[in-house]
């Protein structure tokens, strides 16, 4: 099964004065990168998770509870306006927490590593 | 009944349009001049197979926002969502909401880890820990079949278009309207690379924008800029009362039907951080923190215009009856441009006439940037995972590259104006539906797999992709949408579809993942925990990016 030729150069993007695996392999297990690891994964995924759940509510919504969702709230706007509406919030609003998150947490982490990596400490 | 977007082939014409030909073949003309002025000086600077391949890299963030927004905004939702909505109100509105929604999976998953990791294509992030040519050959089909269903839909979608709005209806007429898009699109290819590519797009954007950003401007005029008051008057008008406002005319007739729309809310929503032509323009950016900002600013433009199918759909609805939009065409697409006539004056104005014009060829305009699009990932993927890492082993130098992706440009494009002018007949729904299915099959499980599960093999890999693939394309191949329905089906009068459902989503997605997982755990084969380190550093980190 192994017996095909290494990756060959530059397929994967391996540029000249890259770190080398063993380097990679010790960013990984430092307590830094552990550190920013987490900070992306406990703020993106369960987001996902929120989104995906809401999102998939509304179409449950719209299928099954047709009565509910065209009651009218004021005027010819109905609850299935206003939900879809929502959704449309919900994503610029999820948008811009993630963005805020990133800018505040993610990129100066990952800028500090990134540095220290293309210098070869 | 269908439970997708489709512009399928209508024989009659919008009402008066071979009136308004020259008219709107000067400012088609005057697009197409533009863009290619444009893509012969973005030629000038494509040097190396960055250039060729991603622009060079050199874009903001907003300009590929721009870009990605003219990218993925196709025909279909412009014309289509207007059409539904205009025809079924509010189930129509539902495919604004999943195709915005859907990028947030880009962006919170896919978008930063992709730019920081791969190099010019999605097979790029796919093999990096794999065995690379079974991975890099299965990334490159799954990214040619997606693309190429997707372009076919798009060319398809030209020809009816034009039968359309220009009046033209003999075969040969269409004919040459489908080679003129194929021809054109590989000229911008070919010359222009990723940077002409984007330019155009830019461009299209800004004018289905403008264009868009009118009629709804004109329509709410006319209503006072009172939504209730639009949308009484469209539930009044449809002749179905209130229940045109709520869920259900399309979607809520049986127990099938409302199974195929879940079915498809998840292709939709997991589909579009799996599409080939969308993954690519975020290496087109300098940097993960621009790919973020361009998925930002697609989210906001691409929203807003969502936000304006309201209008367009429901103003169709109410400014038109629903006698004259299936007369023009059965699907409704045409409501846009129709509704731009009335919104102009009506069909014996100039105001009319012109805005018409202005419509048909925002839409010509809109087709010409998303079939570039299609073409550049689908020959990209052909050139630098097919032909350089696989029949070369990737021992072929830059030049040999970039000319074999110019001459995989031709060829793709060659057979895309073939199938492309045999395809006019078929349902475009089908294929646009399965555009997003295999992406969203095949692609996005094993994307995610690969950039955070560790354990995640060779084997996985190829499980989930070619699984996805293959078991997305047999369900849709019996399905209602290619035999077992005389009106709508591919194939009529013959019927040996079992699969109920016209959107294999629902199914098939779940699979994708479930094979990648069963492939890995089933794997002799140990995942390689470096090559995992490596990756994770450097998707978090963007540590020796290209």
């Amino acid at each position: 099964m192994t017996t095909e030729a290494a990756p060959p150069h530059g397929s994967a993007g391996t540029p000249a004065a890259s770190p080398t695996a063993e380097e990679f392999s010790a960013v990984q297990q430092s307590a830094e990168f552990a550190e920013l690891r987490s900070s992306y994964r406990s703020f993106a995924f369960p987001l996902t998770v929120a989104f995906i759940a809401w999102y998939l509510l509304y179409v449950l919504l719209s299928n099954y509870a047709g009565g509910f969702m065209g009651t009218k709230l004021f005027g010819n706007i109905n609850v299935a306006l206003v939900f879809g509406l929502a959704q449309f919030a919900t994503t610029f609003l999820i948008a811009w927490l993630y963005s805020r998150h990133a800018a505040a947490n993610l990129d100066p982490k990952a800028a500090a590593i990134k540095a220290r990596m293309e210098a070869g400490e | 009944m269908s439970h997708t977007l489709r512009l399928d082939l209508a024989t009659t014409t919008a009402a008066g349009a071979g009136e308004h030909r020259p008219l709107i073949m000067t400012l088609f003309g005057l697009f197409v001049v533009a863009t290619l002025v444009i893509t012969i000086w973005a030629g000038r600077q494509t040097k190396d197979a960055a250039d060729f391949y991603a622009g060079g890299r050199q874009f903001t963030g907003f300009q590929n926002g721009l870009a990605i927004s003219g990218d993925y905004m196709s025909a279909a939702s412009f014309l289509g969502i207007a059409g539904v909505i205009a025809l079924k109100g509010y189930d129509g509105f539902l495919y604004s909401i999943g195709f915005l929604v859907a990028w947030l999976v880009a962006l919170l998953l896919v978008a930063e880890p992709l730019r920081n990791s791969g190099r010019y294509t999605m097979g790029d992030v796919l093999a990096f820990r794999m065995r690379q040519r079974p991975v890099r050959t299965a990334a490159g089909t799954s990214t040619i079949v997606v693309s190429i269903f997707y372009l076919l839909a798009q060319m398809a979608g030209a020809g009816v278009l034009v039968s359309l709005l220009l009046g033209i209806t003999s075969d040969g007429g269409q004919v040459a309207i489908v080679a003129l898009v194929g021809v054109l699109m590989i000229l911008y290819v070919t010359i222009g690379g990723m940077k002409g590519t984007t330019w155009v797009q830019m461009v299209k954007a800004v004018l289905l924008i403008a264009g868009a950003l009118l009629i709804t401007f004109l329509v709410m005029w006319k209503f006072n800029f009172n939504v209730s008051d639009l949308l009484g008057k469209a539930a009044e008008n449809s002749g179905k009362g209130s229940s045109f406002l709520e869920p259900g005319l399309k979607y809520g007739i049986t127990g099938t039907s409302k199974l195929d729309f879940i079915s498809l809310g998840l292709a939709l929503v997991l589909g579009t951080a799996g599409l080939p032509h969308i993954l690519i323009r975020f290496y087109t950016v300098p940097t993960a923190k621009a790919a973020r900002k361009s998925v930002n600013w697609a989210i906001g433009i691409i929203g807003v215009f969502y936000l304006m199918t309201i209008a367009l759909g429901f103003g169709a609805a109410a400014l038109l009856s629903p006698k004259e939009i299936t007369d023009s065409n059965p699907s409704g697409n045409t409501a846009a441009p129709l509704l731009a006539q009335a919104v102009g004056g009506g069909a014996d104005s100039t105001g009319g006439a012109i805005l018409l014009a202005v419509i048909s060829a925002v839409a010509f305009a809109t087709i010409l940037a998303v079939v570039a699009g299609l073409t550049l990932a689908s020959s990209s993927s052909f050139a630098h995972d097919i032909y350089v890492n696989v029949i070369r082993k990737g021992e072929a130098t830059e030049k040999e590259e970039v000319r074999a992706a110019r001459w995989s440009t031709v060829v793709i494009g060659a057979v895309a104006i073939v199938l492309g002018a045999l395809a006019r007949d078929i349902n475009i729904a089908g294929l646009v539906a399965l555009a997003f299915a295999v992406a969203a099959s095949a692609n996005l499980p094993t994307i995610l797999y690969s950039l955070f599960w560790k354990r995640f093999t060779t084997r996985g890999a190829l499980w989930s992709i070619y699984g996805g693939l293959i078991s997305s394309v047999v369900l849709v191949l019996f399905s209602p949408v290619v035999s077992g329905n005389d009106k709508t089906s591919m194939f009529k009068g013959v019927d040996f579809h079992w699969f109920p459902l016209e959107n294999p989503g629902i199914v098939s997605i779940p699979l994708g993942f479930l094979l990648g997982w069963l492939g890995t755990v089933l794997s002799k084969e140990k995942a390689d925990p470096q090559k995992f380190a490596e990756l994770e550093v450097r998707s978090l980190t963007g540590t020796g990016a290209h």
